[in-house]
């Protein structure tokens, strides 16, 4: 690919990227934190597509005058060159998958095929829940909560929360989410089961808001074999897909 | 006509120059390939018009290719596939910004000065130097490139290029918060990864042969004006280095959706089986350093050593690095240097596993 080629390619990359984190868009992929580096080498990128284009636009240099000179050519007699790298073409594709298709975040698939990532116990006592009732927690939160401190810190207080609807080992519906701490790459997936009035009729991959009440009831996640908390659901709706995606 | 002449030439090593020759006659050399006077029809086609013929193409048939789209397990791959690039596109414009600074700004004498003579001592220095270095493997490749191009003795770069992701504060940082319950994670694995870089820095010093690194010409580098040669370099590398990274993140992409986590499950119970396998994992994953530690932390079924070892192999041998480093330095090297560091950094790992966990 010669240098304008290359030079498009770097914009439209640099668009795609800008485009992304100015919309909400990137919170698909990864980290609210990375938004300001996202723009900054998107930034970058087109600043290397329009610096290559005002030199390659600009009346050739002497050198280039020299016979042979095509684009990209200039020190061999080879029709291209071999520092133009092909491979460069693949950066389309991450363009396309920004630009055109703009993949959703992870979802019940990932979530069936990563076991529930609620392994290590980050602290034995938990704060106590903030104000409110039903009190607004995070599926992370709920299930830790429930699980490492046996629901000791949620009392009977009314909960709410919102994830997806996935498939679980026993073919029941389970209520996950997904958290990343980098980006989606290595997203792993809170899993809680349900109780009571269980959300029906709703394919995979809805998003629901559950309200409802701490039970001690605990599954198995068969994947990795760890536990997983139980929530009595008193009620539940259907969401729109929240703006963060990932716990 | 002309596409017959165009046809009639492609084995010949200067065929596009041939077929170009029939406009030679007519338009001064200089002319051919993005001046004003190309002809449309019936000349040669550049790779501009072929990237916009493609878009086109890919914008009509958009309604199709999302319905393709539409399969779990493609959409899966296809959200992993984006979110590893845009996860690396800032790391990687850090990496190519600073090894464009490299290779333009920083004279050679810089490094002669900046780094011990003997090269046995400049590689703890160039390993140390990586330490303080934030970054992602994604950026360090093209950065110990440059260093290489200006002069700098290769086991130290290397040693740079192993250390850099693999022992940095983010890193460290993230280590931590991911192991609150083991605190000696964090020292394990500095320590082990910084003894596999000096390891495998003095190793090229006494096996490396010169020639098994093969980088591609560049003479734009040496380009008269600084500031043409700087957005050169960095052209070239963003194109270069992120075409390989494209490369390695289908390939962790695919490994992440068609690798399920149950088979690791039966692995976890054998300590020597658990170890090889996190091993292989972290290569084939190929997740971020930063990112590594969380993904480790969620293997509780497997021993801390084991786990010990995914987070010293990932930084440094994955796909997309095999990948990026086989780019950037030619497959010749990487072919040996990747194997040798995941031996080293497995049996480096292990053993501090066994010493300090």
């Amino acid at each position: 690919m010669n240098r304008q080629a290359q030079a498009v390619i770097l914009l439209l990359l640099g668009g795609a990227v800008i485009r992304a984190s100015v919309t909400d868009l990137y919170l698909r992929y990864v980290k609210e934190g990375l938004r300001p580096f996202l723009i900054a080498a998107g930034l970058l990128l087109v600043a290397a597509a329009v610096m290559t284009l005002w030199y390659e636009l600009r009346p050739p240099a002497p050198r280039a005058l020299a016979p042979a000179g095509g684009p990209g050519t200039g020190h061999d007699a080879h029709g291209h060159a071999h520092h133009e790298p092909r491979v460069g073409w693949l950066l389309i594709l991450p363009v396309l998958g920004l630009l055109l298709v703009a993949p959703p975040a992870l979802g019940s698939y990932a979530a069936g095929q990563a076991g529930t990532a609620l392994s290590a116990p980050q602290q034995s006592d938990y704060p106590p829940l903030p104000e409110g009732d039903p009190v607004q927690v995070s599926v992370l939160d709920y299930a830790s909560r429930a699980l490492f401190d046996r629901g000791a810190s949620i009392g009977d207080r009314r909960v709410q929360l919102t994830g997806f609807i996935a498939t679980g080992g026993d073919g029941q519906a389970i209520l996950a989410r997904m958290v990343m701490s980098c980006c989606a790459a290595d997203g792993r997936p809170v899993k809680l089961g349900m109780t009571g009035d269980v959300p029906a009729g709703l394919p995979d991959d809805s998003w629901v808001e559950v309200t409802g009440r701490y039970t001690d009831r605990l599954g198995r996640d068969p994947v990795n074999d760890l536990e997983i908390p139980y929530i009595e659901v008193e009620s539940w709706r259907e969401v729109p897909v929240p703006k963060r995606p990932y716990d | 006509m002309t596409t017959d002449t165009d046809r009639a030439v492609p084995g010949e090593p200067g065929g596009r120059a041939a077929a170009g020759g029939v406009d030679d006659s007519v338009h001064p050399p200089g002319a051919a390939g993005g001046e004003p006077p190309r002809r449309w029809l019936g000349d040669r086609i550049g790779s501009v018009e072929v990237l916009a013929a493609l878009l086109i193409i890919l914008i009509i048939f958009r309604e199709p290719i999302a319905a393709t789209l539409d399969d779990p397990r493609i959409q899966t791959w296809t959200t992993v596939f984006v979110s590893i690039m845009v996860q690396a596109v800032p790391f990687l414009a850090f990496g190519v910004l600073l090894s464009a600074v490299i290779a333009v700004f920083v004279p050679r004498s810089f490094w002669a000065k900046a780094l011990p003579r003997h090269p046995a001592l400049a590689v703890p220095a160039a390993s140390a130097a990586g330490v303080v270095l934030p970054g992602c493997e994604c950026g360090s490749v093209p950065i110990a490139g440059s260093l290489i191009r200006r002069g700098v003795t290769p086991a130290a770069a290397l040693a740079f290029l192993l250390a850099a992701p693999a022992v940095n504060p983010i890193v460290l940082t993230a280590t931590a918060v991911a192991f609150p319950n083991n605190p000696e994670m964090v020292l394990a694995r500095g320590v082990a990864s910084l003894i596999v870089a000096m390891i495998m820095g003095w190793l090229w010093l006494r096996l490396g042969r010169t020639e098994w690194i093969r980088m591609p010409r560049r003479p734009e580098l040496d380009d008269t004006s600084r500031g043409r040669a700087f957005w050169a370099a960095v052209r070239h590398d963003v194109t270069h280095a992120g075409g390989f990274l494209v490369l390695g993140a289908m390939a962790a992409a695919s490994i992440n959706v068609l690798v399920p986590e149950r088979w690791l499950q039966t692995l976890a119970d054998n300590a020597w089986l658990s170890i090889l396998a996190l091993a292989l994992l972290a290569v084939l994953l190929s997740l971020c350093s930063e990112a590594d530690a969380f993904v480790a932390a969620s293997l509780s079924q497997f021993s801390l050593t084991s786990r010990l070892v995914f987070l010293v192999v990932g930084p440094m041998v994955d796909l997309k690095l095999i990948s990026m480093q086989a780019g950037v330095f030619g497959r010749r090297f990487a072919l040996r240097f990747a194997p040798t560091t995941f031996v080293v950094a497995l049996l480096v790992a292990a053993g501090a596993g066994a010493v300090l966990l």
